[in-house]
């Protein structure tokens, strides 16, 4: 049995179903990161005076990677327009661009998991914060007590919200520092659970990525049976890739707002 | 696209497309170096530095939404179904905001 309005726009709502089901489906996602983005205004908001994060994320990274995920709009838009212009060669190449995109974004995401999951901080018995990139650990843990030693590459301050501006102070000095385990109190690193920032930061940017992540496997099949579905149903084919291209952009959309308010502000 | 300009695909139509879409592409790069070099200049309050980086980005998800998704030029279903997102959304950030000025009773605040 055939579906109906595939192709065709019905007359009731002007449009084919796919299209008017891609945007009732974003609308459902403006609510999902809609309630995250107030989660963050909440949380932002409530933060004691000089306690939230300044600083804390590369700038010259994410700006990378904002100009990628733009770069795979321009070309998620310019493959559509191929299919329009009945020039499927143009349209491989487009595509292939895009999927190319989505991975060196998600590849530049990676790396910024990463520096954080092996970024420390180290709450010492004296009071002070050791704060840096794990080089070498060589801790064990006993019950509360640490014995053993860590080494990181960073700096030592004696108020914690020395940590938290680096956006609007210069970055320290980081030298090599040896810690003795006896000397440590807490040790933790940048993960979701270090303190309300870099969760809701790695709950955004997560949910983020994963669509990502989707759109690019849904983008990496139309690639692969766009050969076939040229020659059968071309209409069909070239709707597919404009409803694949809405939801495209709309998480390069996601980003825009989530690059200024994570890295910038 | 909007389906009422189905009968304007003719590929020259399209070639006026793909140099408006490249002028959208060239304003969102132009956009993002504004919106970093601005968070990078101290105008007196914070605040104000926020305010400035979300209006670029707002006018930065006026041209995505606009031209690369056709909102400018969309059937009105599709205006309908987004009027009501915008009601819940704004609901919804606003709901957050109005409950810091409803503390119950004798609630430390820092």
């Amino acid at each position: 049995m055939e579906i109906p309005y595939a192709v065709e726009p019905r007359l009731d709502t002007g449009l084919y179903n796919a299209k008017l089901g891609i945007w009732l489906f974003l609308a459902s996602e403006v609510m999902l990161f809609g309630a995250l983005f107030s989660t963050y205004i909440l949380l932002r908001v409530g933060a004691p005076e000089g306690l939230w994060p300044h600083g804390w994320l590369n700038v010259p990274v994410g700006t990378a990677n904002t100009i990628v995920l733009i770069t795979s709009s321009i070309t998620t838009v310019m493959a559509w327009a191929a299919c329009k212009m009945n020039e499927l060669n143009k349209f491989k190449f487009y595509h292939a661009c895009t999927i190319l995109l989505a991975m060196t974004f998600v590849g530049i995401k990676s790396y910024e998991y990463h520096d954080k999951f092996v970024h420390y901080e180290i709450t010492l018995k004296d009071g002070k914060f050791a704060d840096g990139h794990m080089v070498e650990n060589k801790l064990k843990r006993e019950g509360t007590n640490y014995t053993g030693y860590v080494v990181i590459s960073g700096h030592e301050v004696a108020d914690k919200k020395e940590l938290y501006d680096l956006h609007s102070r210069k970055a320290p000095p980081h030298h090599e520092l040896k810690i003795d385990g006896a000397q440590i109190l807490k040790m933790d690193n940048y993960g979701p659970w270090h303190n309300t920032y870099t969760a809701i930061y790695f709950t955004l940017t997560g949910l983020h990525a994963l669509h990502v992540i989707g759109g690019a496997i849904v983008i990496t099949y139309l690639w692969f049976t766009a050969g076939r579905m040229w020659k059968t149903g071309r209409e069909q084919f070239t709707n597919r890739i404009e409803v694949s291209g809405l939801f495209w952009h709309f998480v390069d959309l996601v980003w825009i707002f989530l690059f200024p308010v994570l890295y910038l502000l | 696209m909007s389906d009422q300009q189905h009968s304007a695909d003719h590929p020259d139509h399209f070639s006026h497309h793909v140099r408006r879409y490249l002028y959208v592409f060239y304003a969102l790069l132009f956009g993002t170096i504004v919106t970093v070099l601005a968070s990078y200049i101290p105008f007196g309050h914070r605040a104000l530095n926020i305010g400035i980086a979300l209006f670029i980005a707002c006018c930065k998800a006026f041209l995505v939404a606009g031209y690369f998704m056709h909102l400018v030029s969309e059937r009105k279903m599709i205006y309908g179904i987004l009027a009501f997102t915008a009601f819940f959304f704004v609901g919804l950030m606003f709901l957050t905001l109005w409950s810091f000025g409803d503390f119950p009773p004798l609630t430390i605040k820092h």
